[in-house]
């Protein structure tokens, strides 16, 4: 299989509103992508369709060799082979942190306890907040309780991660940690999926930047060839706006 | 320092801190000591403790004569002299039960068992019939036991029912959903005096012939369906307290929609609502005195039937100034209950 994803001739309406046209992308594993855009543009959007957040109304979309339909238990498949992390943290406020963790594969993997814990513990090192493991999300900075929600989106060991504007809603001086986190992910392999305002990360950790605007992806290029020039117009405005 | 120094200390800060403080204080604290005098001395120096309804009328005073002879009339309505001590462990069980729940360390599935089965135990215990316990007709129940036993049934059954009903309104499903708002505003919208008389006497013409249902089950049935319609939109108020974020949190880990409600929504949102929960379950509790329409005697109405006895008349006053610190006692340590609760399990740790 060469694509982990893709997508055939996408559209999705909101009501009469035509959030997404057409869109056709493939993504291959371990490729990183980073989607780019002024707000509005369906990049949100397109992520959430992947692990059916959203549903999309025309075309096809492939994950992981699985179609995306009705099938409920084809999207909770999906669901748990696909990380998100959210602008929003939203980590579940009545449990611990090793709850937040340890709950999904658990409850979905029928896993059993000690060995979730364990892999939840790991994964706490690695985002470098072990010691806070018994605290609750409301206990933590906003930085740390997005590398939690990053911890609790591995603990399934997905194949693939989706973050939707993950630093969005962080203080500044909180940014670089979750950043890190994410560099480090995509250094191990992982296949990300971005939609973030950090050019810095797109430049660094990017195979592939897909730029959108009014629901279209205008265009795809990789890192160097769209920061030093975009082709198209929309993209020349988006990007003088914000450099 | 000692305890007259910290309490001075006390005084200074919360009653006499600024001239207008002090004066407030004064005025309101004397009303409280006059009011309370004037009670102390009705109830105490002033009243009557022995001799007959003649001497208490003579007398201005509160009249503990009238409370000693009705007394069991009040708390056990009509159930048999001789069987007495059944309704009164009963009683004494549920407030052992009631005081044991205040223990934060016992919450938990086991102590909502432990309610259940001292309801059921009630249940067999007031009827008899079995264990050489003399059978007693649930008809003849009533006072304090029956009204305790129409709430613990009433919440026990209200509470679950309101949960479904709720996540029913929410659903996808187009029919469960009508038919929740249906059953929820139909239910809202007639006075429970009206539901119990429908379940009174409606109900057993559509029963097939020979089949009885005591009066008692009737009263439950309709107090779980009435309160449960309540119950549905406090529990509502909490579902929809709980962002979005979180169901889609949930879902994008793979959790089923049965499984997002159970670990995820619901456990926030009943804790979101745990004070007008309990405001539901007082009401509940003081409601169960409507069951008197349909001859059922529970505290408030065996408390009528004493007032009737024509050789006692006129002493309502004492009456229900004892039925009514009965009530208090058992609201006020719900809403105490309610407090400890909303503060030990307040879904945001810090």
């Amino acid at each position: 299989m060469d694509s982990i994803i893709s997508m055939n001739n996408v559209n999705k309406y909101y009501g009469d509103f035509h959030v997404l046209k057409d869109i056709n992308l493939t993504v291959k594993p371990k490729e990183k992508i980073v989607l780019l855009g002024p707000s509005g543009s369906g990049k949100s959007t397109l992520v959430r369709l992947i692990n059916r957040l959203e549903e999309h109304q025309h075309g096809q979309i492939i994950v992981d060799g699985i179609t995306l339909n009705e099938n409920v238990k084809n999207i909770e498949k999906i669901r748990s082979e696909v990380g998100m992390v959210f602008q929003s943290f939203n980590l579940f406020p009545h449990l611990s942190i090793l709850e937040n963790l340890t709950l999904a594969p658990i409850k979905v993997r029928k896993e059993n306890k000690a060995s979730a814990e364990k892999r939840a513990m790991e994964l706490l090192e690695r985002v470098k907040i072990a010691d806070q493991a018994l605290k609750y999300p409301g206990q933590l900075s906003g930085g740390q309780q997005q590398r939690v929600a990053i911890a609790r989106a591995l603990c399934m060991q997905p194949k693939i991660m989706l973050f939707d504007e993950p630093t969005s809603a962080l203080d500044p001086e909180m940014v670089k940690e979750v950043l890190d986190v994410m560099v480090d992910l995509a250094k191990e392999g992982m296949t990300m999926m971005c939609v973030t305002h950090e050019m810095g990360f797109a430049k660094e950790v990017a195979d592939r930047v897909i730029f959108m605007d009014a629901g279209q992806i205008v265009e795809e290029d990789n890192p160097h060839q769209f920061f030093s020039g975009p082709k198209s117009e929309r993209g020349q405005q988006f990007l003088s706006q914000i450099l | 320092m000692n305890f007259g120094e910290r309490s001075g200390l006390w005084m200074k800060k919360n009653l006499f801190s600024s001239p207008k403080e002090s004066i407030v204080s004064i005025i309101l604290g004397s009303i409280i000591f006059a009011a309370i005098s004037k009670l102390l001395n009705w109830m105490l120096l002033s009243a009557t403790w022995t001799g007959s309804a003649e001497v208490c009328r003579a007398n201005s005073g509160f009249c503990w004569p009238f409370l000693w002879e009705k007394m069991s009339l009040i708390l056990f309505g009509l159930y048999p002299r001789e069987y007495l001590w059944r309704p009164i462990l009963t009683v004494i069980a549920f407030v052992v039960l009631m005081f044991m729940s205040f223990d934060k360390k016992r919450w938990g599935l086991n102590l909502l068992i432990n309610w259940l089965v001292l309801g059921f135990w009630t249940l067999f215990f007031l009827r008899g019939g079995m264990f050489g316990l003399h059978y007693i007709e649930s008809d003849s129940w009533g006072g304090l036991p029956l009204t305790l036993l129409l709430f613990t049934f009433g919440l026990l059954g209200a509470y679950p029912l309101g949960i479904f009903l709720a996540l029913g309104r929410r659903s996808d499903l187009i029919i469960i959903k009508w038919i929740c708002i249906g059953f929820i505003e139909l239910i809202r919208g007639v006075p429970l005096i009206s539901v119990l008389f429908m379940a009174s006497v409606l109900f057993p013409l559509f029963l097939p012939e020979g089949v009885v249902f005591e009066k008692y089950w009737r009263a439950q049935i309709a107090f779980i369906l009435f309160m449960g319609a309540y119950m549905a939109e406090v529990v509502r108020g909490g579902l929809q307290a709980i962002s979005k974020g979180q169901t889609e949190a949930a879902k994008a880990l793979g959790l089923s929609s049965p499984q997002t409600q159970i670990f995820i929504i619901l456990p926030q949102a009943l804790r979101i609502v745990i004070p007008p929960t309990v405001s539901t379950a007082i009401g509940l509790f003081k409601d169960t005195s409507l069951v008197l329409i349909i001859a059922l005697f529970d505290l408030l109405g065996s408390t009528k039937s004493a007032l009737k006895d024509s050789s006692w008349l006129g002493f309502s006053v004492e009456a229900y100034v004892f039925v009514g610190l009965i009530y208090y006692f058992f609201c006020s340590s719900l809403s105490r209950l309610s407090r400890k609760m909303e503060r030990e399990l307040s879904v945001v740790k810090r």
